[in-house]
């Protein structure tokens, strides 16, 4: 990737925005020739959309109790010797149990991105970079945040770099984070 | 298991928003047409059928298949829907087949429809990135466009595959569209224009990637002696196949490719295979479809390629995945001009043009992607091509193919999560 590539930068809008609010309705006029009704757009009203979900790590609970204690675990299979940087209890290959390992806090960048969109949630974050996390000894990979770099051409496949930790756990996989070793 | 045929197919203009229309009358709209295809079709002689959509979310509507089917007077036929993230379009008609080849029915209509249009992007993009694990992937940055764009790059370091090499891809299916009355995006671009649009998740820009859409399609099947009553122009299903891979792109293996039958292991020598540049269930799909196809050389075998182009990054890795060109030569074989339309200027010299056109009808990125109908558009496409009633059904004989006896329509979901491939034959 020698050749510097060209991107747009997030620039101030050109457009206004895009609301989801449509006129009040009062009442809707009818037409006295009721034929005429099959022309009819369909009405739309706004409608909110709201869950509380309880969401439940199952299986997967250790390793968020491990960010909690600056540990990032994966799992083992003690049959298939293959490592798992995204823990399962279950292993892929014999669908045999896994054990619980600590995996390094250092490792290279085998993939990255900058995301300057997103999902709502995420908006507000945005720029953000996602990097896939390769350790050695692991045979799969950890998705993370990377911080630091400003811009993408600032991170290179195989740079090294090494976790942190939020200080206060939210008992959410950025709980972890990654920025550069070098 | 007894042949299977497509007999007729329809589609619903695919658009930003349909602000006329509910799901259910876009559906009607798609079957209408497939009705209208073959007169000899009565309505008393449909067995049932397959509903396909992807996201209760952006209804907010539990069962819609049925509600759809009330619409279209199959009750109390048989139904069921069915739910494979991107693919369901793909699995849906691979469901109406299985019906077909079962013998539980003669004729079955599979029908798909998403209306995205009823949230805004962002929780469009919210939705869709649910279809990622919620516990390791969609907190990380839930964002399909960054989990395809961090692939990409990977691609792009193992392989060279450079950002003007899927700019070509968006070129060439936003041109293609232009002839597709159905087509959501009808633009005539440029690689600058690709490259210059808004970065999305880097590298892939807005013109890299596909839209949401409001849009239905119909596809109807039937089993061998009804299709010759029904039709002279039937297409035969020849081959299906379809592949999965662990949900979590982090997960997936470095191991050995599965070889296509043109292909020896020598090939692959070095390579970290699938990793997250290549999809496995993409390739798992397309061998068990060529198998059962007796296909064993699909660039000579297969004549065109409607492939699931959520991501120009992605029609590449899907080339690959279709051993329509090696591991690694996805690039290339875009820059050489394999899959462009042989009749159409794109404004760029190419060697090669046109030997397997891939999207002649615009694919996702210009025709849009309403999810649970995309596949079945996809059929519904191929089949046109085969039966040469392109001029018919598009108005114009453009995006006719001279030579279209074999098409291939793959469907894809998550970050190749579910792939299906299935194989339609000039049947008469
Ligand atoms: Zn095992």
């Amino acid at each position: 990737m020698a050749k510097k590539i060209p991107t747009k930068r997030p620039a101030a809008s050109s457009k206004f925005e895009e609301l989801m609010t449509g006129t009040t309705v009062f009442n809707v006029p009818l037409p006295a020739d009721l034929k005429a009704l099959k022309g009819m757009s369909p009405i739309v009203i706004k409608q909110p959309y709201n869950i509380e979900y309880l969401h439940s790590y199952g299986q997967d609970s250790p390793f968020f109790a491990g960010l909690s204690n600056k540990k990032i675990l994966g799992t083992t299979c003690p049959k298939c010797d293959y490592t798992w940087a995204t823990p399962r209890l279950a292993c892929t290959q014999c669908g045999g149990e896994t054990d619980w390992v600590e995996l390094p806090q250092t490792g290279r960048v085998h993939t990255f991105t900058t995301c300057y969109f997103g999902g709502e949630e995420f908006l507000k974050e945005t720029p953000f970079h996602l990097v896939l996390v390769e350790f050695d000894g692991v045979d799969t990979l950890l998705l993370s945040r990377l911080l630091g770099p400003e811009q993408p051409e600032d991170i290179r496949i195989g740079m090294k770099v090494k976790a942190k930790f939020r200080r206060n756990s939210q008992l959410k996989p950025t709980d972890v984070y990654f920025v550069p070793a070098e | 298991m007894r042949p299977v045929y497509m007999v007729s197919g329809g589609v619903s203009k695919f658009e930003k928003a349909r602000p006329d229309a509910t799901f259910q009358k876009m559906v009607k709209e798609s079957f209408d047409y497939a009705m209208n295809d073959v007169p000899r079709l009565k309505h008393s002689m449909i067995d049932g059928s397959v509903a396909s959509y992807f996201s209760d979310h952006f209804s907010r509507q539990l069962m819609a298949g049925i509600m759809a089917v009330d619409y279209l007077g199959l009750c109390p036929k048989p139904n069921k829907r069915i739910e494979g993230g991107g693919a369901t379009g793909g699995l849906c008609f691979q469901a109406g087949w299985e019906a077909i080849a079962s013998g539980r029915m003669n004729v079955c209509v599979a029908f798909g429809f998403e209306t995205m249009s009823h949230v805004p992007t962002w929780k469009g993009n919210e939705f869709i990135a649910l279809a990622s694990d919620v516990n390791f992937d969609y907190p990380v940055g839930g964002f399909y466009s960054g989990y395809y764009a961090m692939m990409v790059n990977r691609h792009m370091h193992e392989f060279g595959t450079t950002v003007e090499q899927l700019a070509m891809v968006s070129v060439k299916n936003h041109m293609n569209a232009y002839g597709n009355p159905y087509a959501q995006k009808r633009r005539k671009l440029t690689i600058a224009d690709v490259r210059n649009s808004a970065m999305v998740a880097y590298p892939l820009t807005l013109l890299d990637i596909c839209v949401m859409s409001d849009g239905a399609a119909t596809c109807i099947l039937a089993d061998e002696e009804t299709a010759f009553k029904l039709t002279d122009h039937p297409v035969k299903i020849t081959g299906v196949g379809t592949g999965t891979d662990m949900m979590r792109m982090s997960d997936r293996p470095h191991g050995e490719v599965l070889l296509a039958p043109n292909e020896k292991k020598s090939d692959y020598r070095n390579l970290k295979y699938p990793g997250v540049h290549s999809f496995r269930a993409g390739r798992s799909a397309g061998l068990q479809a060529y198998k059962m196809a007796g296909v064993t050389d699909p660039l000579k075998q297969i004549d065109f390629v409607e492939l699931h182009d959520a991501y120009t990054s992605s029609e590449i890795q899907t080339y690959e995945d279709l051993a329509l060109c090696k591991y690694g030569d996805g690039g290339k074989f875009v820059e050489a001009g394999y899959p462009f339309m042989p009749q159409i200027d794109y404004g760029m010299k190419l060697p090669k043009k046109g030997t397997i056109p891939v999207n002649p009808s615009g694919g996702l990125i210009a025709c849009g992607h309403p999810v649970g109908a995309t596949g079945l558009m996809q059929a519904v496409f191929a089949f046109w091509q085969i039966q040469g009633s392109i001029k018919k059904h598009y108005g114009d004989s453009e995006l006719q193919l001279k030579k279209a006896n074999r098409g291939l329509i793959h469907s894809h979901a998550g970050t190749g999560t579910y792939v299906t491939v299935s194989i339609m034959e000039r049947g008469w």
